[in-house]
């Protein structure tokens, strides 16, 4: 049997090429057909943030490619409640659809998957 | 236990370090490293030059004689290393680049490399991240 492996996404998609990377992860597993999952926590859960003008720093949208994970295969997508709450983000107006996850839930969450990277 | 080991940050970042020495002890330990996976900025540490001061530790240097002599799987993501300036001859000829900064025993692969070794390992052991 597979091993699963949850993608943790810790940064804003303005601050280097990190969250691109770690979206590029769970792609490629995606493309392999691997049980996996990503979690937006901290500045990670800016990527989900709607009206976001990255043409404004010549970056290209990240938006786009997070789009592509369920085309993937990557269907499993959370975001942590406080660092929504944190930031001032309202969970409908997100980009993406993901489940938003207490800090409990995330206990529970990570303690599922057989392995996790951190990025 | 078979180890894969991870890493993301740049040869001067500690984790660079408790990563090279987590990878020393894991094989005095008689464990397995089923491969080294060079991601993010990391890909500097598999760069040919680096030059540390003398009273320095070489962290790229320590990472290529271990390779080498455990002679353990040193792989390093392509699409990272490429947007950092880190080229094989290869590469360096493909970009038309004037010369590569990446040889033996490290070699230049996709992220699939990181999903496979992540499968066949008791643990994926990650080093450098925020």
């Amino acid at each position: 049997m597979s091993k699963s492996l949850l993608i943790i996404s810790r940064q804003p998609p303005w601050a280097g090429p990190s969250a691109r990377e770690a979206l590029d992860i769970a792609l490629a597993g995606g493309a392999f057909d691997l049980p996996l999952a990503m979690l937006f926590l901290d500045d990670g859960v800016f990527q989900l943030a709607p009206a976001q003008q990255p043409s404004a720093l010549q970056q290209k949208d990240l938006g786009a490619n997070l789009q592509a994970l369920p085309l993937f295969g990557v269907e499993s997508l959370y975001a942590s409640a406080r660092s929504l709450q944190e930031r001032g983000l309202d969970q409908q107006t997100l980009t993406l659809a993901v489940e938003v996850l207490d800090d409990a839930a995330l206990i529970a969450l990570i303690d599922r998957y057989d392995q996790v990277i951190t990025l | 236990m078979k180890f894969a080991i991870a890493l993301f940050a740049p040869p001067h970042a500690p984790s660079s370090r408790r990563a090279l020495r987590f990878a020393q002890a894991a094989l005095a330990g008689g464990h397995e490293i089923v491969r080294l996976f060079f991601y993010q900025d990391a890909v500097h540490n598999a760069s040919s030059n680096v030059v540390s001061a003398q009273d320095e530790l070489d962290i790229p240097g320590e990472w290529r004689d271990l390779v080498r002599q455990q002679q353990l799987d040193g792989v390093v993501c392509i699409a990272a290393a490429l947007r950092r300036g880190i080229l094989n001859e290869q590469e360096a000829q493909r970009y038309e680049r004037r010369t590569g900064n990446l040889d033996a025993p490290w070699e230049l692969s996709g992220l699939g490399q990181l999903h496979e070794a992540a499968q066949t390992v008791d643990r994926l052991v990650c080093f450098g991240g925020p």
